[in-house]
């Protein structure tokens, strides 16, 4: 007994601060959330008592105007068009820079370079290039197009009260793009050498080369980054928050639950917060999961 | 030996670490009770001015006290109005804090959070100074709760004078119905957009300005306190009348805010606005002068105000000293230095014209003879809970102009919010 606490015990000592931050600071945190969360605070009076799950099914069945089920809508619009644009683009890019371009360190820094930009910054400006005005009013994008005899293209962005939230999802691709190819970049890097030469010795076409021996080896590279852009849509708050605003149109449930505090409606913002974190975990939980047995086994 | 060592090195790093941690938490105390913490959110631009000529004057008539600025910036409020929920909740309220008057005010009440201050209005001679309408309107179960330190009036038509005069409109509007012609006529001058609105809250405020027409104040202040009710008829009509004119405005109003509203006006391409008056001190201050106020069309004389005021919180450390500033801002020498600052006018009908600009002037005037009814979008007539949702399904509205669920929605969130006196 003392032996295995002299082997682990300064170890465990020396996290203690960390542990213990996590612990209060995340983990309790979360507990407390889950607690307001089945209260009935809903206004600065503080809470009367407990309501169970009544939260929770108020938002689906008895919200005004269904609101958050129309901000579950939206976060779905944007990130389906978010997370297949980025990877669509990405992987694209990386393959092109795969197939050795001259000056490959210039693309990849032009490329990547977006995402040191913060989304309140670059939503400022695409909240400019996505102004809705067309014809003589246009700015922006839509003024490009008029000046380029394309009118037809203009149209009402993010104002756009069904597919809006697609073209919100433009300035988070044009960030994320770079990075999801420099995940790609790297994947293609590390497949070795002699695996491509040996495909070619047998005489394998290039669409075949890529197809049965590049891209099944990108496969834990391709999770990776889906995990990363796909967690990052769901709490997609800034972004929003300086091209749009907070506002009916696009809405999504982390907009919600700061709208939510604002009119001191603690109980909903919790409940809120916590299905977020749900759906959120749905997505990492099993890549952690995935990940820890991968590690064990090799 | 070596476990040893590592294990007081771990020991005395993590014993520093939470003793740091303890240290945090103090708090600094000690305050001496001749301060008067006074919390806003007032911390530039002319309302930081218009508190500077407020705490002036409270040096001088509360000589005895120490003024303490207890400012939060940022968020037009929405920050302070968190560090003070937390600050209610753990029972450490400022002297006195910064809140809309009516009914924003109605949580802090119903929690027991503020004390009665009707013994004061009478002592301090507030009950002839405002306007009965006021007094009705702040009035909750026979008690008033707070101190008003200025008045907006936020039922105003802004025009731009030059496209009016161009379109050949030489007197305004005096009902929905002229207004609409007045539109028409506007439009077939070449107008597209003849007024200019921006996002949910400003579609609010619209929404409310035609319900007044329609309803009448006194119908009007019935739907914020349940004896109007939501689904009635002539809501319907407003809420049709409503929809018309938003086919007067500019498309892209979800994407605008007021001031980008304010510049349509100011560029010519809109004749019209609907704001409150703080719109008057902002085109002063963007040095355009070509534009014109009237009431809202068939408002009639009716007054749609909006106040700051200061209460008087249960426990606050320094009562008596919190008792003299609420004297100060009520004066009306408090008042004057508050709004000849803040490009507001004051709430009390005692005040010189003389001292203010030429639309506060009209403004004065008109607070003395006009009725005055509450406003949703700025938090005298509706919690801040009926806000937020009055806010989104205008803002599903501007999109779908679906009407039923519009009023469905309002009638809804009436009967989760609306206070019940």
């Amino acid at each position: 007994m003392g032996k295995r606490i002299k082997r682990w015990g300064p170890g465990l000592l020396l996290i203690s601060p960390s542990l213990v931050v996590l612990a209060v600071f995340v983990y309790g945190l979360i507990a407390w959330t889950v607690k307001v969360s089945m209260s009935d605070e809903h206004d600065a009076l503080g809470s009367k008592g407990f309501v169970g799950l009544k939260n929770y099914t108020d938002l689906f069945t008895n919200d005004i105007n269904d609101r958050f089920t129309h901000s579950l809508k939206n976060l779905l619009i944007f990130t389906v068009v978010f997370v297949v644009g980025t990877m669509v683009l990405g992987l694209l890019w990386a393959f092109l820079l795969d197939r050795g371009v001259r000056a490959e360190g210039v693309f990849r820094t032009v490329y990547l370079f977006p995402m040191a930009v913060s989304f309140v910054a670059s939503g400022v400006v695409w909240r400019w290039l996505m102004n809705s005005n067309t014809g003589d009013d246009a700015g922006g994008l839509n003024w490009i197009f008029g000046e380029l005899h394309l009118g037809f293209l203009q149209n009402s962005w993010w104002t756009n009260p069904d597919w809006g939230m697609a073209a919100m999802a433009m300035p988070a691709i044009w960030q994320l793009s770079g990075y999801v190819m420099a995940l790609f970049l790297a994947g293609f890097r590390g497949i070795p050498q002699e695996l491509r030469e040996a495909a070619v010795m047998d005489g394998t076409s290039t669409f075949q080369l890529y197809r049965h021996v590049i891209f099944p080896q990108l496969t834990p590279v391709a999770l990776s980054a889906l995990i990363i852009v796909g967690h990052m849509s769901m709490k997609m708050f800034d972004l929003i928050m300086s091209v749009s605003g907070a506002q009916w149109l696009t809405e999504v449930p982390a907009v919600y639950v700061w709208q939510a505090l604002l009119t001191s409606d603690y109980a909903k913002a919790a409940a809120i917060a916590v299905l977020l974190l749900l759906f959120v975990a749905v997505l990492i939980v099993p890549y952690l999961v995935h990940t820890t047995r991968a590690e064990r086994r090799s | 030996m070596r476990f040893t060592r590592r294990a007081a090195i771990a020991a005395v790093g993590v014993a520093a670490l939470l003793s740091a941690a303890a240290c945090g938490g103090g708090d600094g105390g000690g305050s001496s009770t001749k301060d008067v913490e006074v919390f806003t959110w007032w911390a530039d631009g002319g309302e930081k001015a218009g508190l500077d000529g407020l705490v002036a004057q409270f040096g001088t008539a509360c000589a005895d006290y120490t003024f303490v600025n207890g400012a939060v910036a940022g968020g037009a409020g929405a920050n302070a109005k968190q560090v003070l929920a937390s600050r209610l909740q753990q029972n450490d309220p400022p002297d006195t804090f910064q809140a809309h008057a009516g009914a924003e005010l109605s949580d802090y009440i119903k929690a027991g959070q503020v004390e009665d201050l009707s013994a004061q209005y009478g002592e301090w001679g507030l009950n002839n100074a405002f306007p009965k309408g006021l007094i009705d309107n702040l009035t909750v179960d026979g008690k008033i709760y707070s101190v008003p330190a200025n008045i907006h009036r936020a039922n105003v038509l802004w025009s731009n004078k030059t496209v009016l005069t161009q379109a050949g409109i030489t007197k305004d509007p005096a009902s929905l119905a002229e207004f609409f012609t007045t539109l028409d006529a506007l439009k077939a001058k070449g107008v597209a957009t003849p007024l200019a609105l921006g996002k949910d809250w400003t579609q609010l405020m619209l929404l409310e300005t035609v319900l007044i027409s329609d309803l009448g104040p006194d119908k009007f202040t019935g739907l914020w306190n349940g004896s109007t009710d939501w689904a009635g008829a002539d809501v319907t009509k407003a809420i049709d009348d409503f929809t018309k004119l938003l086919g007067y405005t500019n498309k892209d109003r979800d994407s605008l805010d007021w001031t980008d509203a304010e510049k349509l006006v100011m560029d010519g391409k809109a004749a019209y606005q609907l704001m409150g008056d703080w719109e008057a001190a902002d085109l002063d201050t963007k040095g355009f002068k070509d534009y014109g106020y009237a009431v809202f069309p068939g408002n009639g004389d009716t007054f749609q105000w909006l106040a700051d005021s200061f209460v008087l919180p249960k426990n606050a450390k320094n009562p008596d000293g919190t008792k003299c500033w609420l004297k100060t801002v009520g004066s009306a020498e408090g008042q004057k230095a508050f709004n000849t600052k803040k490009g507001s006018i004051p709430a009390r009908t005692d005040a010189n014209p003389g001292d203010y600009p030429q639309y506060q002037q009209t403004a004065i005037a008109d607070w003395k003879t006009a009725q005055q009814v509450p406003s949703c979008a700025h938090g005298s007539a509706c919690s801040q809970g009926f806000q937020g949702a009055a806010n989104s399904a205008l803002g599903k509205f501007s999109s779908d102009l679906d009407t039923a669920a519009l009023q469905k929605a309002l009638a809804t969130a009436a009967s989760q919010f609306a206070k019940t006196n």
